[in-house]
């Protein structure tokens, strides 16, 4: 790969939404009043698939419900914490029951995973949203943890005739994959780096803290990038995984809560696997403090240092 | 056709949906009488609003193809209070008469809500305040395409204290979804109390013309004014969605529910249904 260029996710997926409106596919745009520069291209040249509900997620996600009943490609856009938690129980009845019994693609699409939105305090921070949505049953789960990937998910959610969630960070990312990297969405994640005893799972912006972080280990360790939840090969992800002694999760999400490690910890569990799981992520508590998001990820105990720290532990159980 | 001739049609349509809204109402009370579990009063109040859906000319509909693409669209947003729709269902052919005795037991598709388990069902209903958001997205979408499909929904009074609800109203008014109808079965009565002592929404028509609707109120047992406020829906070429206020008693024909600010939860024995099924023959 050519030195690698950063992108914000939000732009690159809007990009292919954009190109696909061109393209003349079926789709509609529905957002709660929530912006980028790539979408106000799309809503000056189509109007007509461009529907703003105002402050108003319950709305967005039955809009975009009604919409994808009717055959069209449906997108609810907005802020993630908001297009996932104000409006849970609509995208428990329309889009998880709904789509058991019809094809229904409605994407719930939400910008500021995790510690995104940093500064703007615990309203903003998004912690729930993997618990929340891999609970859904027929539902797609995609937390990419770059721009390549999340590029991938928008090619995806037009073609893939389900309801989905794609938490998207709401910064500038690098790339992790080149443009043209075999990665298979449906395994659900990509072994980034192997390694000896310990590996470290990671999903959506902490693959690229952690693979800051073990840039500087001093002995090999396993890096796992886990960009969907749903769909996941947990088959194959156990075939990486039981070559290691200990596994590290990390995740801007609270931790024994059902997120990540919990994802982990079952499916070693399901297979008899005594492979002790540490997680990183947030514990019991929202975070208060200001500052940026590497100091949030220090006060959690989950930034490059308690990461290394994490993986010398383990080493040395 | 002559007016004269019109008139007598008309006379016979309406006698006709007369008829049909009985023995729904008989069907509905039967079906509360094997499933006690089926919430009675409330399936009751919008007997004469579905049979004029259904047999007065108003939606267009296929049971042999229930997905038929140029239908209009119907959405039984007060799902629980809708139980009355399964007659109808049966009777005219998306689902098997036979089927009416099972409602509420083991192996059947027809539980206590209708949902879109059901030939004919379009959505999952239940949760109250979804339908008529997702029939906007309906509406929204029917006009990209250049259908000329109406997208209907009941919703009950009670429900209309859901937000959500709002939200949708506002973006309908807003977005000018002329092919739009909100039935609101205004029965008075929520599950604890009187909706006046609840959240008052009186004068509800005055508030929807407010975000850009039309809106009559009618009496909702009369079903002449009923049929005639739902075939000016589409007649009316406004540019605005459209709402029916219709005025209704809760558990109507049965003296032990109607208006009774408790008759939500009350249920009818066997006894008890044959007694007001017998009043009425």
């Amino acid at each position: 790969m050519n030195s690698p260029q950063s992108m914000t996710m939000r732009d690159v997926f809007l990009g292919r939404l954009y190109a696909a409106l061109k393209e003349g596919e079926k789709v509609f745009i529905v957002t709660d009043d929530f912006g980028a520069p790539t979408l106000d291209k799309i809503r000056s040249e189509f109007k007509d698939r461009f529907v703003n509900v105002g402050i108003a997620e319950q709305n967005a996600v039955n809009v975009a419900t009604g919409l994808a009943l009717e055959g069209f490609t449906a997108y609810a856009y907005g802020i993630a914490g908001f297009m996932t938690m104000r409006c849970y129980e609509q995208i428990r009845t329309n889009l998880s029951m709904a789509a058991q019994l019809r094809p229904l693609n409605v994407n719930i699409v939400g910008v500021g995973a995790g510690f995104s939105y940093d500064v703007s305090g615990p309203s903003h921070h998004c912690l729930e949203d993997i618990t929340l949505m891999r609970l859904l049953p027929n539902m797609e789960v995609l937390s990419p943890g770059d721009w390549v990937t999340a590029s991938r998910f928008a090619e995806r959610s037009l073609h893939v005739n389900k309801p989905k969630y794609i938490r998207l960070d709401s910064k500038p990312v690098p790339q992790i994959y080149a443009e043209d990297a075999a990665v298979s969405l449906e395994d659900g994640f990509h072994e980034l780096a192997q390694g000896g005893g310990t590996c470290v799972v990671a999903t959506g912006f902490m693959t690229q803290v952690a693979r800051r972080a073990l840039a500087q280990a001093t002995v090999p360790i396993g890096l796992v990038d886990l960009f969907s939840f749903k769909p996941l090969d947990e088959e194959r992800l156990f075939g990486v995984l039981k070559q290691y002694r200990q596994i590290v999760t990390v995740e801007e999400g609270f931790i024994h809560r059902g997120g990540l490690d919990a994802l982990i910890v079952g499916l070693l569990a399901q297979r008899g696997a005594a492979i002790p799981v540490r997680a990183l992520g947030v514990d019991d508590r929202f975070i208060y403090d200001v500052g940026n998001r590497s100091l949030l990820h220090k006060l959690a105990g989950m930034d490059e240092e308690s990461i290394l720290q994490a993986v010398a532990k383990a080493n040395a159980a | 056709m002559s007016n004269e001739s019109k008139q007598t049609v008309a006379a016979a349509l309406l006698g006709r949906l007369k008829e049909k809204a009985a023995w729904v109402w008989r069907e509905t009370l039967k079906i509360h009488g094997t499933a006690p579990e089926t919430r009675v009063a409330s399936s009751l109040s919008p007997v004469e609003i579905l049979t004029t859906l259904y047999y007065g000319n108003v939606l267009r509909f296929d049971p042999r193809n229930p997905q038929w693409e140029g239908r209009d669209r119907f959405i039984a947003s007060k799902g629980h209070g809708c139980v009355s729709i399964y007659p109808i269902l049966a009777d005219v052919g998306f689902i098997g008469r036979e089927e009416l005795a099972g409602v509420c037991k083991a192996g059947s598709r027809l539980g206590g809500i209708p949902d879109a388990n059901i030939p004919g069902i379009e959505t999952t209903n239940g949760s109250l305040g979804h339908g008529l958001g997702v029939a906007c997205g309906m509406a929204l979408a029917l006009k990209q395409k250049r259908s000329d499909a109406f997208v209907y929904v009941v919703v009950g009074d009670g429900e209309l204290c859901e937000g959500s609800v709002w939200e949708a109203v506002m973006f309908a008014g807003q977005q000018g979804l002329n092919n739009l109808v909100l039935i609101a079965d205004c029965n008075g009565i929520a599950m604890l109390d009187y909706c006046r002592n609840i959240i008052n929404l009186d004068p509800l028509d005055r508030k929807l013309r407010e975000f850009q609707w039309d809106a009559v109120t009618v009496d909702g047992h009369d079903i002449a004014a009923v049929h005639q406020a739902l075939s000016n829906c589409r007649q009316s070429g406004s540019a605005r969605p459209q709402a029916i206020v219709a005025r209704t008693i809760k558990g109507r024909g049965v003296p032990q529910l109607e208006n009774n600010a408790l008759c939500h939860v009350k249920t009818l024995n066997q006894e008890q249904v044959a007694a007001a099924i017998g009043g009425k023959q």
